[in-house]
């Protein structure tokens, strides 16, 4: 009943909004995300030892005053690794999601616009790549290529372009008749023009936020990888493969393990919180 | 006109929808025999592509240190000195027939370890993915557009653990559950107790991606008209929720199951490696390692076929649940 009421604005009475939603969670989504920025970019303001100095008899030290998250089993100070483990962790993340969606534009154009027959030889494409579990592709490309940050950025990326290409090719099917192609057209617009002035930009706005989302999942695809031993090689401080390295020590040193998928964790749900929001002003649903 | 022969020439809907849903089984099997095709081509050239010579592999890595002799022995008998067009040719003609040829590294048939091996995978994702539509069902059902507090909270649940890898929370539970508190034993695959942490592990973060989408529709469906009809013909809350909203709050649930699958899958390489359970994934990942050609495409192969089997069935689970569908799908 009180709805019907609110929703009528009456003179002289303010309507009352409904509350926004999520308004303390993407500042600290956000935040956290712009400190995984400046990590990246700036590690020493934050960690103050070398992440790959070892020292032997501080080794497996709990976390306390001196070593915030503990030490691993060469005295490294697990802090100082996961904060200089951001840059190549968001490295990796934002080039793999860049590179699936450079496949996923190619292959949802191609698809959306090339006719019957060409749109039925990516679908085949598409259920092809889908019906190959992506750890399974990236093992073998790894296998193939070698294990390095290189192959692993394919490997993600691969994984991921098919999603996004279906994606894709959805969004430019349902533009390419909208009415101002159809100007464009008739203005005599060249093809090419009218593709990247007209049709890409207003396929890919619905495709940002998952895109946001995918930036973290591509994180994690990465660390899965890493932590089977595709990625980085060890020492590095990489998320995976402190993950990884921990894992032998498990029984009786669990912040090994704990902070570095921590971070993963949190990033991922940093990603998702703030693409959700941006969904929410995008699509107006926000008041 | 007879009304006799007006009878016959009337379609008979219920006969009819089965033969559309006959037809789309069909003709997605068939599209599924051409991505075997794809899937095993692909991985033969792949493998074939690596680094490394295929014989050393066979005859146990360069560690074996094999004669000059027992290298051109093992050549020739593994058909390795052919051009590899046509091996690629004969090993088709005899994946045709079945025949999945011989694992390098375990020296049995490829198809007799496949046998050993499905099971406990299948085991792993089959209750994993129970296991979270469990979950799934008891977090949106019981809270979607009820009290506010308690929808959020839900929800923040939801986006919590959608975000947790599953890794890390495998090696959290092991942690705890297996050498904190002792409850289950942390490796192995006999008996369900070492079944409940590796399911889990993978329960969770797929529940998670269901539950968020699940409670989405879930919260538009209670808005529908129809559900204010129910609840004036005196229907209680949790009637309405499971006997009318549910039936259309779970379709985006169920398409996302499909590409579950294959996340499952995924996942379950990782598991098995953390868990040291027998499994496919363990084996793949092994096998890809030791160039393990055969092993590789057999399990690859077994990997999409169940994959696209597991579409089709949602897809006409799909179908099933809304028949509404059944009109644009034919």
């Amino acid at each position: 009943m009180s709805e019907l009421l609110l929703d009528t604005p009456l003179p002289g009475i303010r309507v009352q909004r409904t509350p926004r939603k999520w308004r303390f969670g993407p500042l600290l989504a956000v935040s956290f995300l712009g400190f995984l920025i400046i990590a990246a970019v700036l590690p020493q303001l934050f960690a103050h030892s070398d992440p790959l100095a070892i020292v032997p008899h501080d080794a497996f030290h709990p976390p306390g005053w001196a070593h915030w998250f503990g030490t691993d089993q060469s005295g490294r100070d697990i802090f100082s690794r996961v904060i200089y483990g951001t840059r190549q962790s968001l490295f990796i993340g934002l080039a793999a999601t860049a590179l699936a969606m450079s496949i996923a534009i190619v292959l949802g154009l191609l698809g959306g616009l090339g006719g019957a027959y060409l749109d039925r030889g990516v679908g085949w494409l598409l259920e092809i790549l889908f019906a190959f579990p992506s750890l399974i592709l990236a093992l073998l490309f790894v296998a193939v290529f070698g294990s390095g940050i290189g192959p692993l950025i394919v490997a993600t990326g691969l994984g991921g372009a098919p999603g996004y290409a279906r994606m894709v090719r959805g969004q430019v099917l349902a533009v390419r008749n909208a009415g101002y192609i159809e100007s464009a057209k008739a203005l005599g617009h060249p093809p090419l023009r009218i593709i990247t002035r007209q049709l890409l930009p207003n396929a890919m706005r619905p495709l940002i936020v998952t895109l946001t989302m995918g930036v973290g999942q591509a994180i994690v695809w990465a660390s899965a990888l890493s932590f089977l031993g595709l990625g980085a090689r060890p020492p590095a401080p990489e998320w995976g493969t402190m993950l990884s390295m921990g894992r032998d020590f498990i029984a009786n040193a669990w912040w090994l393990t704990f902070f570095p998928g921590l971070f993963i964790v949190l990033t991922t749900l940093s990603t998702t919180v703030a693409g959700r929001y941006l969904q929410q002003r995008l699509e107006g649903r926000l008041a | 006109m007879t009304s006799e022969s007006l009878v016959n020439e009337l379609p008979n809907p219920r006969r009819e929808r089965l033969a559309r849903l006959g037809r789309r089984a069909l003709w997605r099997l068939l599209g599924g025999v051409l991505v075997l095709w794809a899937v095993a081509t692909l991985t033969f050239f792949a493998l074939r592509l690596m680094p490394g010579d295929p014989v050393l592999a066979i005859l146990g890595g360069p560690s074996g240190n094999p004669t000059a002799e027992t290298i051109a022995e093992a050549t020739r008998e593994y058909g390795l000195d052919k051009p590899l067009a046509v091996q690629y040719a004969l090993y088709l003609g005899r994946l045709v027939q079945g025949d999945l040829g011989v694992s390098y590294s375990q020296h049995l048939p490829v198809t007799r370890v496949l046998a050993e091996q499905s099971w406990p995978t299948l085991e792993l994702t089959l209750t994993s993915l129970v296991l979270a539509w469990i979950l799934v069902l008891a977090l949106t059902v019981l809270t979607a557009g009820g009290r506010r507090w308690v929808s959020s909270l839900a929800s923040l649940a939801e986006t919590l653990s959608a975000a947790l890898p599953h890794f890390w929370l495998g090696i959290l539970l092991l942690a705890v559950f297996a050498f904190g508190l002792r409850l289950f034993p942390p490796a192995g695959s006999d008996g369900w107790r070492t079944l409940v942490l590796p399911s889990v592990a993978l329960a969770i973060p797929l529940a998670g991606f269901i539950a968020q989408v699940t409670r989405e529709s879930l919260e538009l469906t209670l808005d529908q008209p129809f559900v204010l009809t129910a609840r004036t013909r005196g229907l209680s809350d949790t009637a309405v929720r499971f006997k009318h909203a549910l039936r259309h709050a779970v379709l985006p649930g169920i398409s996302l199951s499909g590409w579950a699958i294959g996340a499952l899958i995924s996942g379950a390489v990782v598991i098995e490696v953390i868990f040291s359970r027998k499994g496919l994934g363990r084996q793949l990942y092994q096998a890809v390692q030791a160039q393990d050609l055969p092993l590789t495409i057999g399990i690859s192969l077994v990997v999409a076929a169940g994959y696209v089997l597991a579409n089709i069935l949602v897809d006409l689970l799909y179908l099933w649940v809304d028949p509404r569908q059944q009109e644009h799908a034919a």
